[in-house]
């Protein structure tokens, strides 16, 4: 009868030996295969144990997995061991200057038009609105007529209009719009209260530019329609809006103003924040800046959609994008944003 | 409008301090601009007598004028006015005098000079340089009895507020409107200006005839008849005033209309009696081709959509926009005829739009003014003509009327004012505030207001626009405000809006800048960068009334704004590598609708690629640095998209490609023709693409659908195979993915030459095979490759490189 205890110690000893003169991580990774691997000596050793009479099969293999753990143990303390050195030689001989910079990636960005804008319409979105467009070529009907500007209404002059060359029934008809406004007639149109929606775009005067005047520009229309709606309601939304763009600590005014499509019509000042209502350059020394047109929406405009005007009232109002970016930014001239200098985009 | 408070303080106690009085006009809707408080700003500035005037010996255009100061103090000055003469009372200031340039509107200080080789020792002022008016063509001059010496605040001196007016309320332009205002706003009573006067003159009837034809452009003509008047400068004071509302006085009667029109709002307009034939006024429609000298020094032909004021043969005026200069009053006159008339506000636009003549009779008459107004207007001026000319005013007026003015009554209950402002206002603040602005509020129990519009307020003629009355006197500010109850209306979608904010997302974050450039273009900006056919079938819109040539085209494609963005940059960037990108939309014509307007992306490369130090060192940026964005963009929507070699100008053939989605073509992708970068001053290589984003929409999935991970083992094995020069390796990878045991193919090498044949190339994929539903074997992946390697050899002649 042969003695299986014999082979087992002598695997312990060769493989502590043989894991002594391990230097690095393939030389153990290879130790690791011979003993302890899938066809390792120890593993067939455990696997032979099956066809053992069951007295050694006792006494031997709780030898065998005593020598298992041993060597498993010594093959975790060698690898901490070799990792240590590994690292060591890196932290002393592979020092980096961490003050070199990093690979270069690109940076993109946004425009901060575009960045402004969505922060508006979050401001919006957050108040239960929803964003919806419209076209930026319209009809003078939706620009004006039936916005209560018809032809000949001195209030055309509060906008100069770029016509596209077309004519319907011997009249300029088609325009590039405005103002966002023609979305309330638009919005009216398809749907019923209750309404509450903002409508983005970009908007086109006929004008000379200067450091507060610029011929495209990019408006948020808002419109609020629903039995119960009033004046409080916007300036609340108004005040709510300014407090989410400018911050917690801005005082709002309202005054009156008039646009031909609400009644009562109402303009927004903040303080200026410049100055702190001192009076400064940028409010132009009133303390105030104004900062959109509002109102409550034309009952005559309501009953054109079809709605009940004594049962359903509704705000509008209209605010500039760049102007609100000129601000934030401290931007001192409204050209920068359309004149596209890489130096002024790169800021933002 | 320019209100003179001493003026204002003629109707109403002004007693809040001024700068709160234009605070509070402001909030109620009356925007105070400006408070011009000419005494402080006049420091210095005296009023001056021309003495002699001579001309420039080396400019044709300059006089030197030497002005006598008082007290034997003469100076001579440079001056560049045409209207300066001896015996003109001027405003002088001397050097170190603050002013503000004439030309360039900004502050400045006056120094001594020399101009054209002659010292002038100050300067003869303008209406602009004083601030008064927006006037620079010609010198302010004084009232002739203007003492000299005397410091300019003191003769002119006044607290003005310089009102941006909205176009809905003409009242407002006169002094008297404002004073309403602020009657209404201080709780003050307005004080009318009387036109009580004694007519000793003969019956006006039988002396004047007035004819109106046209009475659906003249509601309304009033017309009066003053004689023996004595023509002459009009009084200081009444010279004061016009300065300080920003108008050059003329003559005594002139003046008179203008300070009415001023004072009530009212435009007024003298005739010399004497020149009208028959003594007969005719308001009519022009007469096709008829011609009439205006007062401003021009001749215009007039056309029958205009309405002229006529004597018994020709026209003498333009009805409410300017006189004639045939029946100008001059130092002649003896006798005058008043028109005071209401016309209808369109036909006045159009008329000044026509004649492009503005003045201030035409920008009260076209905001629509009160048909109560001549009359009361007509009574005040005679009785300045009579009280200042001294003249004899006729007994009685003619007065034309067409429609009987009458009262507008609104109704206005407590439900309404409740359900448009958010709160209940007790009936007792609403009519005080009513009643202060000259409306009659009649409380009608339980629940209504009658209220009576004043003449004047001809915005006024629903409810709400009482509502806003009350509204603006209370002050915005004092109203209550509440937050948006109710219903959150429910989501419609915007899907075009949202893929181009993804868009926009994904652009960004793969390293590319936004740019925003102008809707509008040129013509041959878009001919540099559109196909010749594409140009013609369909020609972008064309704006009627362009700026300026650079932007007279409405763009049908963003190529043009994106190159001439990149011109730019390329001027600061140091060759550094350029990368930007624009979504916009572009306006194709769209028969007689409106245009098709198309959400459009597209971005270009320019520039040398970084090295690991960010310097611009490595090869240009081209095709495939160009392609990475467009694949990241693409992969981030979830879209597949096949690249086809394609001609399209304005690319370079042979690196372009055409994109496509399921066979529909949906962009283009390439480096830029050379001829067309030059002719946008580009050099260096330039790498676009750009992408239809409705085109795109229908293939982006909304939502990703989860695919369960495989628990099978990965097999990768490598493949190299040897295609034709030209066969693209886009086709050998279809053909490799097409297996259902592929999980994925990516190519790792393309190589031509030895040992390679010639016009061959050799492409190395790396293959991932993977089964969802079991482990596969060795003997598993050799079949599949090997039937792949057949297929490839039938289908493109691909051979396997050994």
């Amino acid at each position: 009868m042969t003695s299986v205890s014999d082979p087992i110690s002598e695997i312990e000893d060769s493989a502590v030996r043989e894991l002594g003169g391990v230097g690095d991580s393939s030389q153990l990774e290879a130790w690791r295969h011979a003993y302890l691997g899938r066809k390792g000596k120890l593993t067939l050793v455990l696997r032979g144990l099956a066809d053992l009479p069951l007295e050694e099969r006792r006494s031997l293999g709780a030898e065998a997995n005593r020598i298992k753990l041993r060597l498993e143990a010594a093959y975790e303390d060698q690898l901490a061991r070799l990792e240590q050195d590994r690292l060591a030689k890196v932290t002393e001989g592979e020092r980096l200057d961490v003050t070199l910079p990093g690979s270069p990636l690109p940076r993109g960005g946004l425009h901060p038009i575009t960045q402004t804008l969505r922060d508006v319409l979050k401001a919006f979105e957050n108040l239960g609105f929803q964003v919806v467009e419209g076209p930026e070529i319209e009809w003078d009907h939706y620009n004006f007529e039936a916005l209560r500007i018809p032809a000949d209404h001195p209030a055309r002059d509060m906008w100069d209009t770029l016509w596209i060359d077309h004519e319907r029934d011997g009249k300029r008809s088609m325009l590039l719009r405005t103002h966002t406004s023609p979305n309330q007639i638009r919005i009216m149109e398809r749907t019923q209260p209750p309404i509450r929606v903002v409508v983005p775009g970009k908007c086109y005067r006929f004008e000379a530019t200067d450091p507060t005047h610029e011929w495209m520009m990019t408006q948020v229309e808002g419109l609020a329609i629903d039995d119960g709606i009033s004046m409080a309601d916007l300036k609340g939304t108004l005040a709510e809006f300014a407090r989410r763009i400018f911050g917690e600590e801005r005082r709002v005014a309202f005054r009156c103003d008039y646009f031909p499509f609400v009644e009562p019509g109402m303009e927004l000042r903040i303080d200026c924040f410049i100055c702190r209502g001192e009076g400064c350059r940028t409010c132009g020394r009133t303390g105030w800046i104004e900062i959109l047109g509002a109102g409550m929406v034309h009952p005559e405009i309501i009953a054109n959609a079809g709605y009940d005007p004594d049962r359903y009232t509704g705000f509008a109002f209209g605010l500039g994008v760049e102007r609100i970016a000129l601000l934030r930014h401290g931007v001192d001239d409204i050209r920068h944003f359309y004149a596209n200098d890489l130096r002024f985009l790169q800021q933002f | 409008m320019r209100i003179p408070l001493r003026w204002l303080a003629d109707y109403v106690d002004i007693k809040l301090p001024i700068e709160e009085l234009a605070r509070r006009l402001t909030t109620a809707g009356v925007e105070v601009g400006e408070i011009i408080s000419s005494a402080g700003e006049w420091d210095g500035v005296s009023v001056a007598e021309v003495v002699e005037v001579e001309k420039h010996p080396n400019a044709d255009r300059l006089t030197l004028v030497t002005v006598h100061l008082g007290n034997d103090r003469f100076e001579r000055v440079v001056c560049g006015a045409p209207n300066v003469a001896v015996g003109q009372k001027v405003a002088f200031a001397p050097e170190g005098t603050r002013l503000i340039d004439g030309h360039t509107g900004e502050p400045t200080v006056l120094r001594r000079a020399k101009i054209r080789g002659v010292e002038s020792a100050g300067m003869i002022l303008s209406e602009k340089e004083l601030r008064i008016s927006d006037s620079h063509e010609g010198i302010l001059m004084l009232p002739e009895n203007a003492p000299v010496g005397e410091p300019l605040a003191s003769v002119l001196g006044e607290t003005v507020f310089d009102l941006d007016l909205t176009p809905n309320r003409p009242d407002l332009l006169s002094v008297l409107g404002v004073a309403r205002e602020v009657g209404a706003l201080s709780g003050s009573k307005v004080r009318d200006p009387s036109v009580v006067y004694e007519a000793t003159g003969e019956r006006i009837k039988g002396r004047v005839q007035v004819d109106v034809l046209d009475r659906d452009l003249c509601p309304r003509y009033v017309a009066a008849l003053i004689e023996d008047l004595k023509m002459d400068e009009s009084p200081l004071w009444m010279q004061q005033r016009l300065i300080a509302a920003g108008m050059r006085p003329i003559n005594n009667v002139v003046d008179i209309t203008n300070y009415v029109m001023l004072e009530t709002g009212q435009p007024l307009h003298a005739f010399d009696y004497a020149r009208l034939k028959e003594r007969r006024i005719v308001v009519r429609r022009a007469r096709p081709g008829e011609r009439l000298n205006l007062l401003d020094g021009t001749e215009r032909e007039l056309s029958p959509e205009m309405l002229v004021i006529a004597d018994a043969e020709d026209a003498v005026g333009v009805a409410g926009v300017i006189g004639g200069a045939e029946s100008e009053v001059t130092e002649e006159t003896r006798a005058v005829l008043l028109e005071s008339a209401n016309f209808s506000a369109t036909s006045i636009r159009r008329t000044r739009q026509a004649l492009k003549v503005e003045t201030d009779a035409s920008r009260r008459f076209e905001k629509g003014l009160s048909v109560h107004l001549p009359l009361i207007a007509s009574q005040r001026a005679v009785k300045l003509m009579v009280e200042v000319c001294g003249g004899r005013a006729a007994q009685g007026l003619i007065d034309v009327t067409a429609i009987k003015p009458k009262d507008i009554r609104v109704t206005l209950t407590q439900e309404r004012l409740e359900r448009v402002l958010g709160v209940e206002l007790p009936s007792g603040e609403v009519r005080r505030v009513l009643e202060g602005l000259g409306f009659g509020c009649r409380w009608v129990p339980p629940d209504r207001f009658i209220v009576r519009v004043p003449y004047w307020r001809t915005d006024v003629s629903i409810a709400d626009d009482v509502v806003e009355e009350v509204a603006r006197i209370v002050g915005y500010d004092e109203l209550p405000t509440t937050q948006l109850r109710g219903e959150i209306p429910a989501v419609q979608r915007q899907p075009i809006r949202e893929l181009r904010e993804r868009v926009r997302q994904a652009l960004a974050v793969s390293g590319l800048r936004e740019v925003i450039t102008y809707s509008l273009t040129d013509l041959p900006t878009l001919q540099k960068v559109l196909p010749p056919e594409e140009l013609a079938t369909t020609p972008p819109l064309r704006v009627a009334n362009p700026m300026s040539r650079e932007f007279e085209y409405a763009r049908t494609t963003l190529r043009g704004s994106i190159l001439q963005t990149l011109t730019k940059h390329i001027r600061v960037s140091g060759g550094r590598l350029i990368s930007v990108f624009e979504t916009g939309r572009v306006y194709l014509r769209n028969d007689n609708d409106l245009p098709h307007e198309v959400e459009t992306v597209c971005a270009a490369l320019c520039g040398r690629k970084p090295d690991r130090w960010g310097q611009p060192t490595g090869g240009p940026a081209g095709f495939f640095e160009a392609k990475a964005h467009l694949e990241h963009l693409l992969a981030d929507l979830r879209v597949a998209a096949e690249y086809r070699e394609a001609v399209e100008h304005p690319y370079l053939p042979g690196r372009t490609a055409k994109v496509a989605i399921d066979g529909r073509r949906v962009g283009l992708l390439g480096e830029l023709h050379p001829s067309v970068a030059a002719s946008f001053e580009i050099k260096q290589d330039v790498a676009m693409f750009e992408v239809d984003l409705e085109a795109v929409m229908p293939h982006v999935p909304e939502i990703v659908h989860y695919k369960p991970i495989s628990p099978y083992p990965l097999v990768k094995e490598d493949l190299a195979v040897i295609v034709d020069e030209d066969t693209p390796a886009g086709r050998v990878i279809s053909v490799i993915e097409d297996s259902n045991l592929v999980h994925s193919v990516s190519i790792f090498d393309v190589y031509t030459g030895q040992p390679i044949p010639k016009r061959k190339k050799s492409l190395a994929f790396s293959i991932s095979f993977q089964s969802g539903d079991r482990t596969l074997t060795d003997e598993d992946v050799a079949e599949e490759r090997k039937r792949i390697v057949a297929r490839l050899g039938r289908e493109l002649g691909a051979t396997l490189r050994a």
